[in-house]
């Protein structure tokens, strides 16, 4: 292990993106920096570049989280939420 | 231990009379109340049936109408869009372009989309009203939006997409009988014109979801107030101690429901049984045929109808669980758990149904996206304890294992030798899906995606109408499996005459195959009746406590004794044991492989699965009988 991958692996190293966001509080989402296909069912669900994403419950532990998105509530786990990216 | 029979291949049945058969078929997003809709319409005129070549399910049912007449409507699987991305678009966007094998072009569709949540749901209307078959447009949930002080003009939007609106609450039963008005005119219904809203062209996911947006603004919809009630419950049922606490609840509630609740059910069956074996007994002159149906089917069958109970009351549970949405938070708290043994939150209900019985279980995996994890979850659902297993651990333990009692009443050996059995699935499971997931189905990064739907009160009309279903499922393999093996198995253990008496076990076909097949199972303390018992079990686990029946039952020296006495007669501790742990890691349920292999789409899984099994099984009866003949 390096010391580069491990601050890459860091959250604050990065832009901020989801797992940034506290329970209530709430950020417009910039994009979605995975696969066509993945990024497209998110998408689908509300993760649309532009909208609001509002950070909600979570598992116990705090992984996976739930997201408020465009009228309905979706869990994601924190690998996940990472690609998700704030303005 | 049910589900024998897979969903059949989508057929139609012949035309009627009327000449052509008009078909109806359901659309709509995930979550969006078209179960509840197709229930409304069709009742009990339902089946559950596949598509040839693909392992998309679908459901296909009569709708009543007036004066005689019906219409097929299928309920198609639900989707976001229908670009063909997953196998469940395919098969949407397939079916209503009239290219699905198997079904012909339908003659309108029925889009439903939750009213609560238009403005997305309206997106899937672009790409359905673009294929230019008369389309009725179903707002669902008018309840629960007019509830949370929403709003929607459903003739506005009619005249801005230019096709019929109606809205509905489909779990209340309002508004269907506007649904049916569509279905009966939809022979002579005529394709839509355009919306008035131009589609968008490009129907990627932003653009379609800008025309979704400006379509619901024009018709003055007013989004509902969040659900108050859902995120209260989620303060309750995620909250980070009282949750989990919940859970564990819930899980222990349904464990305890089904063995100890299940109980007094059961035995009345098993009540009924016995006394209607002995009426037949008693009516009926002694010939062949009264012994063909008292030993061969009214054993037979009887022993396995004595788990009905057991299996509506899980899946009453799973109904209500499903149904209220508490299913999907559970999925939730249980996704860290499962992510440890390489699987994931959605594996959690198929797993804890495969406690049930691993068909339903196989097929309930089908919520899992990932390919990969599905198949793992496949390939360890069958390890877990099904209740079929139940009656021949039962069975063994009750003439093995002296009932002494360890933690007070509440708890004693049999009840941990048992707990014991179901601790060793489970490891089983583990060690499986880890080498699994280590191994060949090493998982793509595909994203873990779960949605929350709001909760819900479950209708009695919906449980019950699965119930009725999995009763249906039960009943007639009972009916078809069981039965045809109970009487094949009379046979072979009555043939060949001698002097026109039946022979002596040993001496019959069934024992011949028996002792074939003894010396492979001699290492495991078993002798050539187990063997036929082996064998037989292979159609299904529980049959081999019917065919022990029959063999002892028939068989001179074990005649007058119990089943339990007769295999104290005929096993050693050793053997005893082997025989648990072989049915505990076996894959001995034939519908098990059929619908791995059905779900799969392939022989390459389940022979493989098959195999596995079969060779876990094997090594470790092995390993148990020489470690307990130490002993005893």
């Amino acid at each position: 292990m390096s010391m580069q991958m491990h601050v890459n692996k860091t959250a604050h190293a990065g832009p901020r993106n989801l797992t940034s966001l506290k329970k209530g509080e709430s950020g417009i989402l910039e994009r979605i920096d995975m696969s066509d296909v993945d990024a497209q069912r998110l998408m689908e669900l509300g993760f649309l570049p532009g909208h609001s994403v509002t950070r909600a419950h979570a598992a116990p532990g705090g992984d996976p989280r739930v997201f408020r998105v465009d009228g309905s509530e979706v869990a994601l786990r924190r690998e996940t939420a990472v690609h998700l990216i704030l303005r | 231990m049910d589900d024998c029979h897979g969903p059949s291949v989508a057929t139609l049945p012949p035309p009627g009379t009327s000449g052509k058969q008009h078909i109806v078929a359901i659309v709509g997003p995930p979550n969006s109340g078209k179960s509840t809709l197709f229930n409304r319409l069709t009742g009990l005129r339902q089946k559950v049936a596949n598509f040839p070549g693909v392992t998309v399910e679908h459901r296909m049912g009569r709708a009543k109408l007036g004066h005689l007449r019906e219409i097929f409507v299928v309920d198609l699987p639900g989707v976001y869009s229908l670009q063909p991305r997953t196998e469940d678009e395919r098969v949407t966007h397939d079916v209503l372009a009239g290219t699905m094998k198997g079904l012909p072009k339908p003659d309108a569709v029925m889009l439903i989309l939750d009213s609560t949540n238009l403005s997305r749901h309206l997106s899937l209307a672009a790409p359905i009203l673009s294929l230019g078959l008369p389309t009725l447009v179903i707002l669902n949930m008018a309840d629960d939006l007019h509830g949370r002080g929403g709003e929607v003009d459903a003739k506005e939007l009619a005249k801005q997409l230019n096709t019929p609106v109606v809205l509905i609450s489909a779990s209340k039963g309002t508004g269907v009988e506007k649904v049916f008005e569509f279905l009966n005119g939809a022979p002579q219904h005529l394709p839509p014109k355009p919306p008035l809203l131009q589609l968008p062209v490009l129907q990627n996911v932003p653009q379609v979801r800008d025309w979704a947006a400006n379509m619901s603004r024009r018709t003055n919809f007013r989004a509902p107030a969040p659900p108050l009630w859902t995120r209260r419950l989620d303060g309750i049922f995620l909250h980070p101690v009282v949750g989990p606490l919940i859970f564990l609840l819930v899980v222990i509630g349904v464990f305890q429901t089904i063995f100890a609740g299940a109980r007094p059910m059961m035995d009345a069956v098993a009540a009924a049984i016995q006394t209607s074996g002995k009426w037949i007994q008693g009516t009926m002159p002694d010939t062949a045929l009264r012994s063909l149906i008292v030993d061969g089917v009214w054993s037979g069958v009887g022993s396995v109808i004595v788990f009905l109970p057991q299996i509506l009351l899980l899946f009453l549970f799973i109904g209500v669980l499903e149904d209220s949405g508490y299913l999907a938070r559970a999925a939730l708290i249980a996704d860290r758990t499962m992510a440890r043994i390489g699987l994931q939150g959605k594996s959690f209900i198929p797993l804890l149904s495969a406690y049930a019985c691993a068909v339903p279980a196989i097929m309930a995996t089908r919520t899992i996206e990932n390919k990969r994890d599905r198949i793992a979850t496949i390939l360890i659902a069958p390890f877990m304890t099904c209740s079929a297993r139940l009656p021949v651990y039962t069975l063994v333990i009750a003439a093995f294992i002296p009932e002494k009692p360890l933690l007070g009443l509440f708890f004693g050996t049999r009840a941990a030798a048992l707990l014991g059995l179901y601790v060793l699935g489970f490891l089983a499971a583990i060690i499986t899906a880890r080498l699994l997931k280590s191994t060949v189905l090493k998982s793509t990064r595909a994203p873990f995606i779960l949605e929350m739907p709001p909760y819900r009160w479950p209708t009695v009309t919906s449980l019950v109408l699965r119930l009725i279903d999995r009763a249906r499922v039960f009943l007639r393999r009972a009916g078809t499996v069981i039965l045809a093996v109970a009487i094949v198995l009379w046979v072979l253990a009555n043939l060949p005459l001698h002097n026109g008496k039946p022979p002596a076990i040993g001496e019959s076909i069934a024992g011949m195959i028996g002792h074939a097949v003894e010396p492979a199972i001699r290492p495991l303390g078993f002798n050539w009746k187990i063997g036929i018992g082996l064998i037989t079990s292979l159609a299904a686990r529980e049959v081999i406590v019917g065919t022990l029946g029959t063999i002892y039952g028939i068989e001179g020296t074990t005649q007058s004794m119990g089943l339990q006495a007769a295999l104290r007669h005929d096993l050693t501790p050793g053997g005893a044991a082997a025989l648990l742990v072989f049915f505990a890691f076996a894959m001995q349920c034939m519908s098990t492989v059929a619908v791995v292999r059905r779900e799969t789409a392939g022989w390459r899984w389940p022979i493989i699965q098959f195999a596995y099994m079969t060779v876990f099984a094997y090594v470790f009866a092995f390993l148990a009988n020489r470690i307990v003949s130490l002993w005893f």
